[in-house]
This record gives C-alpha cells, structure tokens and sequence, in this order.
C-alpha cells in the first residue's frame, strides 16, 4: 500500500487535532483512506494502527462497527439504498431488486457480514443503509456521495443509464 | 443483615452518609461506590462487567438496583415529610441504575429485593442468555460460571426466544494458552480491560456489533502475554478458558488450598485446586500487598512436575558403586554415618533459596551440629529478567528468608566451596534441593567427594553422585514460610501428598540431626517455628498461624511492586476501586 504525499500530509495534519489523544484519530484517518482507496485493506488497518501507535484490534474493531466503513472493493458507483422505515415502506426493497437488474448485479452471496455487491463490469456496487434523513421523500438512494429522493422506477432507470456512461 | 451499628469500622476520618438499604439506615464513606457498599453489608448485587481492579464502563447493566433520592421541600413547602428515623421521605425513581459505577449520597435509599429490582434483574438475564447456548452440562465453566449462578438466582427458568440464535466461533486458540469459545462470552469487556490496563498489551477486542459481536485478537496478532491466563479468570463465562485446564476437571471435584507461588521472590497468593494428591490448576489469590488479584503464567502453570512420573520416590544408598533403594532409617543412617568421621572443615552444606524458612532454620541447626563454618554453608542463587508487573529477577521464592537464618550473602561462597571440593579439603557435601551441577560444579568435582548427602524432589543427574538421596516434597505438599522480595512473611500449605515414600523436607532435616547429634523436639512444622521464634529474634512473638492467608508485613526492603505502584495510581484517580 503506497500513501500518496498528498494524502500523508492530509493525514499528519488531522492526528495534530487530537493533542490529548492520537486514538481519536483513528475514525478520520480511516475516512481519509477509505476515501482516497475505496475501501480499507487489512494492510490499511496495520498501517493506521502503526501510524497511531495502536493494537491493529484497535483499528480492527472501528472499522467492523461502523457499516459505512468498506472492507471489500466497490464498484465505480457504490450505490446505497435507504432500508429503514419509512423507505421501505415506500418501496426500498422493490427499488434494490431494481437497481440490481439494471446493473446486473447478483446479491444473493451477501450477508451481515459481506453486505456489498459488485457488478460484473466493476462499474456498481450496491448495499443497503440505514435511514439516510429524509424519509419525507422515501424511498431514497445515493450514488457515491450524490442523493436522490423519491426513487420511482423510472427515475432508476434513468440513472443507472446516466452513471452507466460516467 | 448487618445495620449501621455494625458498619465496619472506618481508620480515617472520613465523611460519612446515610444511606438507606431495603428499609434500613446505614452509613457508608461518601463517594463510595453502591455496590461496593452493598458488598460490605453483605448484600450481594450481580455484575459481570465491574471488576474493583478494572475501569468501570456499566456495559452489562447487570448490577441494576432500584434506587431512590430523599425528597426537596416543593415550592412554598418549609419541611419535606420525614420517616420515623428522621431522614427525609425517599422519592422512589421508576428507573432502576447501575450500582457499579454509581456513588452512595446523603439520604439515597436502595432497594436490591423489590420488583423493580428483581424485574429489570429478569430483564437483563433474558437478554444475555439470547445468543448464549443453553448447555450449561457440557460447558466447562459450570459450577462457577457467574451466568449461570445469577440466571438461577435472577432468571426465569424458560426461554421465551424463537429465533435462531447467532452463531460464533468455537474453540479458538487466541493464544499459546487461552482457548476461546465466543458463542458464551456475555461481551462484559473485562478481558478486553485487563489487557490494556494491567497488561498493557490491548490485543483483546470486539469486531462487528449488537448481537453479532465477537470477542476476538487482529488475525496477524496473539494473546500472547505472560498474564494470559489472568483473562480467563475473571471471564465470569465459560468464554476464555485456560487451555492447560480445559475439560480435564470438573470443578466442583476440586479441593481448594491457599498457598503462594514459589517460582520467584514476588510469592503471588495463590489457590492450588487438587483432587486425589494431583494438582488440577493453580490460579490467584487476592492480596493488595503482593499480587493484586493477578499471577504470572510461567508461574501458574509450573506445577505438571508435581504430578509427574520424574519424581523420585523413595530413598537410595549407593553400595559399591551402585544405587540400591533403602529404607529411611538406613539411609538416614548411612548419611549420618559418612559424615561422623570428618572434621568441620571438610563439611560443606549448600542449600536452597527454595526452601522454606523452616527448612532453612532447621539447615541451620544441622550446620551447628556439625560445626560447618560460614564459609562453607550456602545457597544457590537464581536470578531471570523481571518484568514490569510482578515477575521478580530474584528467582528464588525465599533469598530473603535464607539470608536472615543461613547466609547473609546468598552465592558468595560456592566458588570457594568448588575450590575446596576440587582440592580435597572439603570431603562431604550435604545438598539440599539442589542440583550441584546447575551449581557450578562439574561431575569431576562431584568424583573428588567421599561422601555427598543429598535431598531431592525430582531424579535428576546429581542424584548418580550421591552417596545418599532422599527423596523430598514439592512446594503444593508442605506447609512453611516464606519471605518475600518486599520482606512479607507468607505461608504455604500442603494440597497435595508427597509420592511414594517421599517426606516433608523438615521431617528429613529433623531426622538427619538427630541421626547426627541425637538432638530432637520437633514433632510438628508448628514446633519448628516455635523454636526458630526463640532463637531468631525477628520471629519471635510470632506463629505460623499468626501469618494467615494474607501474609504479615516482616521485613523492610524498601522495595515496591511495579504493578501495585500503578493500581494505587489509577486507585487515587477515582478509575478504580482497587
Ligand atoms: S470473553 Fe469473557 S471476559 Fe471477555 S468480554 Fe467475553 S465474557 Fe467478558
Ligand atoms: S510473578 Fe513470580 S511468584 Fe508471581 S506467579 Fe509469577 S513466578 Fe509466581
Ligand atoms: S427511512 Fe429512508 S431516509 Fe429515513
Ligand atoms: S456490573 Fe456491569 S453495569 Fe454494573
């Protein structure tokens, strides 16, 4: 795993942040990688635990409780469907099965602990997330870090075409 | 139940509060936590995650009690209501709180039998037991598994869950000596604390969470620590569990003796559990002055030599070059007999660090019997790496005592000894629980004796030099004291049986004296110490029952233990009960 110097100087800023305790670093430098990587290595829990001067437990066990940290490869898109109430009641489970046809993407070998989905092509990935607030507007989706409400069928449709072509 | 009356006395002053527990006024120190309190009136509260040596996070939510505050004088109002003792009413709270991280305040009221109490109690247990298996019979923590005491007592005998329960992992060797079966672990995180508050090693965490919460190590890392085995202690499940011990007794079989360790001068307070004269484990035994609540593995577990074949069991002669067994009093004899014909000078008598001060003292008797010279008495010094917590370099469980009856200056005189032996000056040597050749002396130097007396608990090569070898007792089968590297007299006691015709070392001390000299007296361990208090003046006044379980502070050594050092600091931070 090779840390690009921008990133290394993003990172060595944030652990100034926390002068009382460089442990409370932890849950930033995770996003800083997962963002810049996609998702966190096992490499990259060593390296973050070595960085903090840490147990890798230490690191291990932030990245297991959170769900929004990845530890499989997206896809270009990874797209995440809102499941919580009010989207499911409006229709969040039929919009997943959608949105998996429409990019052919098999979710049958998923569970607790492997919830992420990749297309064949790479190009999407899926999981399901919890309330995403703004459940007024259910059922409700992302596509990386952009939103959309009220998700119809047709609207799917639509934007699996339009990131289809990104 | 005790009342106020019977409160237990407080040394300093300190301020007090009146505290109300199931309907009776007492008073406790201020500040002290609930359940520490409760404890002290013998009210017992269940808990799992507190631990008095251990941060308190009130994760387990076990130890919920129904509590109360006095009541305030309501707008307009001059007085609130008062009971008959004159505290203000309680005002009951409908929300049960945790006793273990909660402190005791003027006029507070705790209710640990009311419904609310036994129902939250229900409530908890019910929870817990939601992904625990239901096999208590073949789990191997049964019979003291604080799961299945609290759900006995707390429970509610049937369980109400339909769905499937999670599965864990099983069997999983986390360490060199920790097994873990994560199905049972209750999440408490105490194992997860003691790793990194005592251990300083915090390898032990949970991964994922809610119900799929695992107790677990990194995949590249280990348990690996030298105080493993502390975790499954004070695991109240059957979850960490000692791989050494695991299956191979059911507890209930064991019988319980208090002792201390003999693998280094730190003696940690320990419990042996035995069954029929076999040493099944050996565990801690609280003492704030020595250990904490904790012991080293390597201590722990240096006891399947007790046990083993390699003992030696009965006493042998060597006739003609070959060894032939004999019984005591001939072998007793035969070793009186090569000494008597020496002067002192020739005489040499090297014992061990190991032995208790008993022994020691009663070595001490048989080199003024014989007259041997302080330059030719000494012992064989053990020294290692210490670590930062309780291993000491000192190897040897009583230097301090050796030091105070045989030798002031244990290991400076076996190098001369060596000389003397090498030059025909020393004849005869009596080794007590030594093996010579770890002593520094070569089976050449051995060859050179006319006569070598020597006592032992394991057949070991010495033993083909010795002119005569008595078999002699382990550790777990005597009874004695012991100084330790902070100057505590402690004592041990037997657990165990010596094999075979092996006998206690002061028995054959006691009997090779009088074989020499025809002196006597002794008939119980009990007699020994009674005549070391009258001849040696720190002893005096005291008795080995005077020692108790818990030691006696004996000696100044102005000596500290690393691990206690930091406890008392986490203690005066408020982090710890301690
Ligand atoms: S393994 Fe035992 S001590 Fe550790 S968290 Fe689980 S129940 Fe508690
Ligand atoms: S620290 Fe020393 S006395 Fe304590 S358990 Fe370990 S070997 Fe035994
Ligand atoms: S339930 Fe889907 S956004 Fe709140
Ligand atoms: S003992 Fe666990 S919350 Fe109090």
């Amino acid at each position: 795993m090779t840390i690009p110097t921008e990133l290394l100087s993003k990172i060595d800023d944030v652990i100034t942040h926390y002068p009382v305790s460089k442990r409370s670093a932890v849950l930033p430098l995770l996003h800083l990688l997962q963002h810049h990587f996609g998702y966190i290595t096992d490499e990259g829990i060593t390296w973050v635990a070595a960085k903090l001067e840490l147990e890798p437990m230490q690191v291990m066990e932030v990245v297991t409780f959170y769900p929004g940290f990845r530890q499989a490869a997206p896809g270009k898109f990874h797209i995440r469907v809102c499941r919580t109430l009010s989207c499911a009641m409006a229709g969040s489970f039929e919009l997943m099965d959608n949105l998996c046809q429409l990019t052919g993407i098999d979710r049958s070998h998923t569970d607790h602990h492997h919830s992420i989905a990749v297309s064949p092509d790479g190009k999407f990935s899926i999981e399901f997330a919890e309330c995403l607030a703004s459940c007024g507007t259910a059922p409700v989706c992302m596509f990386n870090d952009d939103f959309f409400e009220g998700v119809s069928a047709d609207k799917a449709k639509a934007l699996v075409a339009d990131y289809g072509s990104k | 139940m005790s009342n106020a009356a019977t409160a237990p006395a407080i040394a300093a002053p300190v301020d007090l509060v009146n505290v109300q527990v199931n309907g009776t006024w007492m008073k406790f120190p201020k500040g002290m936590r609930m359940i520490e309190a409760l404890r002290q009136v013998q009210v017992e509260v269940p808990h799992y995650c507190y631990h008095p040596k251990l941060s308190s996070p009130g994760n387990c939510r076990m130890c919920l009690v129904e509590t109360g505050m006095p009541a305030r004088p309501a707008l307009g109002q001059a007085e609130v209501e008062k009971d008959e003792h004159g505290f203000a009413k309680i005002m009951w709270s409908p929300r049960a709180i945790i006793a273990c991280a909660n402190t005791v305040s003027e006029g507070l009221g705790i209710r640990t039998e009311s419904t609310l109490t036994k129902e939250v109690r229900k409530g908890v247990m019910e929870f817990l037991l939601i992904n625990h298996p239901l096999d208590c019979p073949i789990c191997d923590q049964a019979g003291e598994c604080r799961l299945q005491e609290f759900s006995v007592e707390h429970g509610r005998g049937e369980s109400r869950f339909q769905e499937e329960k999670v599965k864990k992992p099983k069997n999983n060797r986390i360490g060199p000596r920790i097994t873990l079966d994560d199905e049972r672990c209750i999440m408490c995180s105490r194992c997860v604390r003691f790793m990194d508050e005592i251990a300083d090693e915090p390898v032990l965490g949970f991964t994922e969470r809610g119900s799929h919460t695992v107790l677990t190590v990194h995949p590249g890392r280990q348990l690996t620590s030298n105080y493993s085995l502390n975790t499954a202690d004070i695991c109240p499940v059957g979850a960490l569990t000692s791989t050494d011990f695991r299956f191979s007794m059911r507890v209930w079989f064991l019988k319980e003796t208090n002792t201390i360790c003999t693998g280094c001068a730190r003696g940690c307070n320990m419990e042996i559990g035995s069954r029929n004269d076999i040493i099944h484990r050996q565990g801690p035994r609280d003492n704030n002055n020595v250990n904490s609540s904790w012991m080293c593995d390597s201590g722990r577990l240096d006891f399947h030599w007790v046990n083993s074949e390699r003992r030696m069991t009965e006493p042998t002669v060597k006739e003609n070059g070959t060894h032939r067994a004999a019984p005591w009093k001939e072998a007793l004899e035969a070793a009186a007999t090569g000494l008597r014909g020496l002067q002192p000078s020739q005489i040499a008598i090297i014992a061990s660090g190991r032995m208790t001060n008993e022994e020691l003292f009663l070595a001490r008797r048989l080199a003024a019997v014989l007259n041997i010279g302080a330059e030719n008495t000494d012992i064989l010094p053990r020294t290692g790496q210490a670590d930062n917590y309780l291993v000491h370099a000192d190897r040897n469980p009583n230097t301090k005592g050796a030091m105070l009856l045989l030798t002031p200056t244990p290991g400076q005189q076996l190098a001369g000894i060596r000389e003397r032996v090498q030059s025909g000056q020393v004849r005869a040597v009596i080794a007590l629980r030594e093996n010579l050749l770890n002593a520094g002396f070569t089976a050449d130097d051995l060859g050179k004796l006319a006569h070598l007396v020597q006592t032992h608990v394991m057949l070991n090569d010495t033993a083909g030099f010795a002119n005569v070898a008595l078999p002699s007792a382990a550790y777990a089968e005597k009874r004695g004291s012991m100084v330790n590297a902070t100057g505590r007299l402690q004592r041990l006691n037997a657990a165990t049986a010596p094999p075979g015709q092996a006998r206690d070392d002061w028995e054959i001390l006691r009997d090779l004296t009088l074989a020499i000299s025809g002196q006597n007296g002794l008939y119980s361990i009990e007699d020994v110490f009674k005549a070391m208090a009258a001849e040696v003046p720190e002893f005096s006044g005291l008795t080995l029952n005077a020692i108790s379980d818990q030691g006696i502070p004996f000696l100044e050594t102005k000596e500290t233990v690393p691990l206690l050092v930091r406890e008392a600091e986490r203690k005066a931070k408020g982090i710890i009960v301690g």
